[in-house]
């Protein structure tokens, strides 16, 4: 059971429809479902970028079926999930530690979901690669084939995959600073759980926060925002369905001198509009950043503290140089 | 894999300390391009592009195919292209490297997704017969700018190429051939240029357009800005390399509006003249 609002002007409400009789329905039951996912995230603190204003407090989902275009930005200035134009998705960034990484992260905006490890820096393994005065950073992407709405498993070779890991290592080469540790290669592990728009902005996010719960030593955060605009309205935090209707840029900032060091754009935009969603972009990065810092603020005040509350061991016989922090058995 | 050499310290100094008096090994000014030198063959859809010493050649054909059912009304294209060693020692065979990857993207981006050329007019019953273009990049030799060199190869092969006019009568398709009918042309949206800046490590040294072989080597990022004559970009790409404040930026892409404008009317002259030469139509 869902109440529901269509985005047009038609408004009306839409009371179990999960029966599934012909494909309209079952597409809104998929959508619904969808939708009702991004509902239980409210109960995470919303991001706001610019001018905060109350909104109507039921969902948003899109009517025509799959294949027609959709409507980007209504009348009411709402987009197709609900969202004010310079309005971005729910972030909730993990920290926690998984497997034997270094250092991990877990990123989600909105439904897209990316979890990066990173191991190292340890002893290069491929001896040809080593460079006697850096690191080598290594990134390696995977997409599961469940991330998207079609199923679709991508081979290793997809140029499309080997073209978002290359531009994450470039993006990361100028930021850590590879010259401490020579000889040596950190391995950067990208997955993508989940894809609803914004891949890249997602993957760098997480890479930054995953290289420093790593402690990997970084000049700066790397933040990253795609930004997007609508006839001549620009929004940010594109969906995938926002994302293939409308020219986009994807811009990573370093938040701390305001430098820009990837941006990207693959569809047709005029001059004078690339300006302003280039620089809403670079500031919607610096929004980021605040709530990236806070993340892993939270995170080393808890680890922190879980050390200084473990109970100290004593042994009859060994003696404990007085120590804050000590490592467990 | 051996890496290549890289340049020798007083090579790289001597080459730093002269691009920050804004002069380069080749007497160009920073912001200049080396004139591209446009070679048509035989055939149309053959172009040989040569900027300087890079040399790329790009080759359209076209074929009827029957076309996937979830477009039935557009045409093909295809974009073939690989860096094989004869473009310079540092490429290896069978592997794709950093630098095939972003070409091939690159051309993709600039030629297909950008939808220079109009799909559906390539289709000539719905659902049975589309045209499927094959463009075939050959790199010849890289000294430098392979990726500028290429893009421009790939758009003035796809304007030179004609396809046979072709006759629907009910379900029937006849193609004519050229010596009976005029080929006609390929009908283009736009045409998107690209144009590669390259930035140094020393960030008080200005950035330089179409960097030559040594200035690649030692630059410390590109920028890479695809767009046409009407102002539209169609790719930024920037991946890492030196960070750049946004005005810095958008300052590069207003460079490369006005030298977009200069490469097009080049392309449309030297199409022209070519075209001038040529006897295709028979009357």
């Amino acid at each position: 059971m869902a109440v529901v609002q269509t985005n047009g002007r038609r408004q009306f409400a839409i009371v179990a429809v999960f029966r599934g009789d012909n494909e309209e329905v079952a597409f809104f039951s998929e959508t619904i479902t969808k939708k009702i996912s991004v509902g239980r995230q409210k109960k995470h603190r919303r991001l706001q970028y610019g001018q905060w204003k109350p909104r109507h407090n039921c969902l948003t989902i899109l009517t025509r079926p799959q294949g027609s275009r959709i409507e980007i930005l209504n009348e009411g200035g709402y987009r197709s999930d609900g969202r004010k134009q310079y309005e971005l998705r729910d972030i909730v960034i993990d920290l926690s530690s998984r497997g034997s990484a270094d250092g991990s992260a877990s990123v989600k905006h909105g439904l897209t979901e990316v979890v990066v490890e990173v191991f190292g820096p340890r002893e290069a393994k491929v001896r040809s690669q080593t460079m006697h005065d850096k690191a080598l950073i290594n990134v390696e992407v995977s997409i599961l084939p469940f991330s998207t709405g079609e199923r679709r498993k991508r081979s290793r070779g997809d140029k499309r995959i080997l073209e978002l890991a290359s531009t994450i290592k470039s993006t990361f080469e100028p930021v850590v600073q590879t010259s401490l540790y020579p000889r040596s290669e950190i391995d950067v592990f990208v997955h993508v759980l989940q894809q609803d728009g914004g891949l890249l902005h997602s993957s760098i996010n997480a890479t930054t926060l995953a290289l420093i719960s790593a402690g990997i030593p970084l000049a700066d955060f790397v933040c990253a925002m795609t930004g997007g605009v609508h006839s001549s309205s620009p929004m940010l935090d594109l969906t995938t369905l926002e994302e293939n209707d409308i020219p986009h840029i994807t811009v990573a900032v370093l938040p701390r001198t305001k430098k820009v060091t990837l941006v990207t754009m693959e569809t047709r935009l005029h001059v004078d509009r690339f300006g302003e969603i280039f620089q809403l972009a670079c500031d919607a990065g610096q929004v980021l950043h605040t709530e990236m810092r806070k993340a892993i603020e939270g995170r080393t005040k808890k680890l922190v503290n879980s050390m200084g509350l473990g109970p100290r061991l004593t042994f009859p016989g060994v003696e404990f140089d007085d120590r804050d922090v000590r490592m467990e058995e | 894999m051996p890496r290549p050499p890289s340049p020798s310290i007083p090579e790289k100094e001597f080459v730093y300390s002269s691009l920050k008096q804004a002069l380069r090994l080749d007497g160009r000014q920073p912001l200049e391009m080396r004139t591209p030198k446009l070679t048509f063959g035989a055939e149309l859809g053959w172009v040989e592009c040569a900027l300087g010493k890079t040399r790329v050649l790009a080759q359209v054909d076209g074929k009827m195919v029957k076309p996937p059912p979830e477009r039935p009304l557009e045409g093909m294209i295809t974009i073939h292209s690989e860096i094989s060693p004869m473009a310079s020692s540092e490429y290896e065979p069978g592997r794709s490297s950093d630098e095939e990857v972003t070409l091939t993207r690159m051309l993709d981006k600039v030629i297909r997704r950008s939808d220079a050329v109009d799909k559906e007019s390539l289709c000539v019953l719905a659902g049975q017969r589309v045209w499927h273009l094959r463009l075939t990049i050959h790199c010849l030799a890289d000294a430098g700018n392979l990726l500028d060199c290429a893009c421009l190869a790939g758009i003035v092969a796809i304007k030179h190429f004609r396809r046979p006019e072709v006759e629907v009568v009910g379900d029937e398709v006849t193609v004519h051939d050229p010596s009976e009918r005029a080929p006609i042309p390929l009908s283009m949206h736009h045409s998107p240029y690209c144009f590669t800046f390259a930035y140094f490590p020393d960030t008080s040294t200005q950035p330089v357009l179409d960097p030559s072989h040594l200035e690649q080597r030692l630059s410390a990022g590109l920028l890479s800005i695809a767009l046409n004559a009407q102002r539209e970009l169609c790719v930024v790409q920037k991946a890492g390399g030196v960070p750049l404040s946004p005005d810095e930026i958008l300052k590069i892409i207003d460079i490369a509006v006005v030298r977009a404008k200069e490469l097009d009317r080049l392309v449309e002259n030297s199409l022209k003249e070519d075209w001038k030469g040529r006897k295709v139509e028979v009357r």
